[in-house]
């Protein structure tokens, strides 16, 4: 898996992350990761709460750095954040100065981009959200779920070869976040973008993903690897489906293993 | 119970006791809130309560009036002032200094302040000097001003200068310093570089709390220019004072403090409603 794939996207190689506290002491956040994403795949990065994903992810995003190894997209090593690493967070990162339409223009303004044509690329991401009548709401506005289709609107006008997704719909109600799957899963079907996306609910990695990575407690590495074979475009009943339940089972057995592990250190 | 006849009266007045039994309300109770009507006029009632025992006291007999002019002779010396003193030339000269002095100060304490906030090497570098400047107390430096600027405007607005501009700086520097860490990341992967994040993430997220500073600083000020207007001055609200105490003229003088507090209440009022309208995302 580690050798030069043509069609690799992204990949990583030997990335690891060591945090250091306050005394000197070491903590080691991330076990050295080989990992390849090819264009156009949807993988998802499955794990418990505190296993070093998000560190990962913020490392392809530049917002970290990796104590080992590098980081490389289209076979360019990765050295700080980018307009071409687009990112949802968990956290509702909205600037709440700016109206919906304007925190959609944030990168196409930053890369100066003509007016017009700013507009005319929001107005398509705004429609593609189903945010249309909500141009000029402010993010204090919104409701939480309204707020990360903004975000991930925001990041798909800069149109990014990879997106980087922070379990972004962690903080949401159990329907939105159903309601929000379905959605991000629409625009993947029909834009074909590359995805890497974080998250610890089992569902939605399977739900979502062509390749599901079941990271291990911390310090975190990829213990797993799963494709996800299930037929597109998908539907919501396909969470219903022995083949989806089956993957399920599996992975649970996974994680929980982890789980226990987690929470006995 | 002792405290709540005068809230119980108020809304008595305002709309005649209902039948059927509401849910009670406490108004003395921690937290609860008040109506609007009833906020406005308690907050009355205390000025004329104030006036009130004032005029008692003067005009009663109480006080000798070398000591307190009674309200009714501060009204007429504050016409006298109008009328023959040119007292609103006074007022003119000490609004001039306040706003000359504040804005001087604005101006190089506010890009200082972003400055010091987004930058640490700046910070570290300024940040030592600032706060030792800022604990100089603005009217010790009068008298060397007066020997460096002499007696004119420039020591007047150099006296409002020194006292507004360190702490504009550190006030500024803190506020944009406190910005929120995810969204400058989010700026990052958005692909802003260091000149975005300052311009379209810094500067915006802290304005709402420049402008706040701003607002806090300017009531300051109006303190300063009185010391300063009672050194070494021949006009100005604090001029006025100072000659009037030298009078025994206590009725001039209650007037010229009473003129000072309205027009600090009056500029607070238009820097806060002009506030609320620039950054209205901020009161969401």
């Amino acid at each position: 898996m580690s050798g030069v794939d043509a069609a690799s996207k992204l990949s990583i190689r030997g990335v690891s992350r060591t945090f250091e506290g306050a005394r000197g002491q070491k903590t080691q956040a991330l076990l050295p990761v080989d990992f390849e994403v090819r264009e156009n795949d949807f993988v998802t990065i499955l794990g418990p709460s505190g296993c070093g994903k998000s560190t990962l992810l913020r490392i392809v995003a530049g917002l970290d750095f990796p104590s080992t190894g590098r980081v490389l997209l289209d076979g360019q090593a990765v050295d700080g954040p980018g307009a071409d690493r687009g990112m949802v967070f968990q956290s509702y990162t909205l600037f709440p100065w700016l109206d919906v339409e304007h925190n959609i223009r944030f990168g196409l303004r930053e890369r100066g981009m003509p007016e017009a044509e700013q507009k005319e690329r929001c107005a398509y991401f705004i429609a593609k959200v189903g945010l249309r009548g909500f141009e000029h709401h402010f993010p204090k506005q919104l409701s939480g779920g309204m707020q990360q289709r903004t975000a991930i609107a925001r990041a798909l006008a800069n149109d990014p070869k990879i997106l980087l997704m922070d379990e972004p719909f962690g903080a949401l109600d159990n329907q939105t976040r159903v309601l929000m799957q379905e959605l991000l899963l629409g625009i993947w079907e029909s834009a074909r973008k590359t995805v890497l996306f974080v998250t610890h609910d089992i569902d939605e990695a399977i739900f979502m993903a062509n390749r599901v990575a079941v990271f291990s407690a911390r310090p975190g590495r990829i213990k797993t690897e799963l494709a996800v074979d299930l037929a597109h475009p998908r539907h919501y009943r396909v969470k219903t489906t022995p083949q989806f339940m089956e993957i399920k089972a599996r992975l649970t057995e996974e994680i929980r293993a982890e789980s226990l592990s987690a929470a006995a250190h | 119970m002792a405290a709540t006849p005068p809230v119980a009266t108020l809304a008595g007045n305002a709309a005649p006791a209902p039948a059927v039994p509401q849910r009670r309300r406490r108004a003395m109770a921690p937290l609860e809130p008040v109506s609007p009507r009833a906020r406005w006029l308690l907050g009355v009632a205390f000025f004329v309560l104030f006036v009130a025992a004032w005029a008692g006291a003067t005009l009663g007999g109480l006080v000798s009036p070398t000591f307190l002019a009674s309200p009714l002779t501060m009204v007429k010396e504050a016409w006298l002032l109008f009328t023959e003193f040119g007292f609103l030339h006074d007022i003119g000269m000490t609004v001039w200094r306040v706003f000359g002095g504040f804005i001087l100060a604005a101006v190089v304490a506010v890009p200082l302040g972003i400055a010091m906030g987004a930058f640490k090497p700046v910070e570290a570098f300024l940040e030592p000097f600032v706060s030792f400047c800022r604990y100089l107390p603005a009217s010790a430096f009068i008298p060397l001003l007066i020997l460096w600027a002499g007696i004119g405007e420039t020591q007047k607005l150099l006296v409002i200068f020194i006292g507004s501009v360190f702490q504009i700086i550190l006030m500024v520097a803190v506020t944009v310093g406190g910005a929120r860490r995810d969204l400058v990341e989010a700026a990052y992967t958005l692909g802003a570089d260091s000149r975005g994040i300052v311009r379209r993430v810094l500067i915006p997220g802290a304005a709402p709390g420049i402008a706040e500073t701003l607002r806090l600083v300017l009531g300051w000020a109006w303190t300063y220019v009185i010391v300063a207007e009672l050194i070494g001055s021949s006009s100005g609200i604090g001029h006025m004072i100072t000659d009037s105490q030298a009078l025994l003229n206590t009725g001039q003088i209650i007037f010229g403090i009473i003129v000072i507090g309205v027009i600090g209440l009056v500029s607070d009022f238009v820097f806060k409603s002009v506030n609320r309208r620039l950054f209205a995302w901020s009161m969401l």
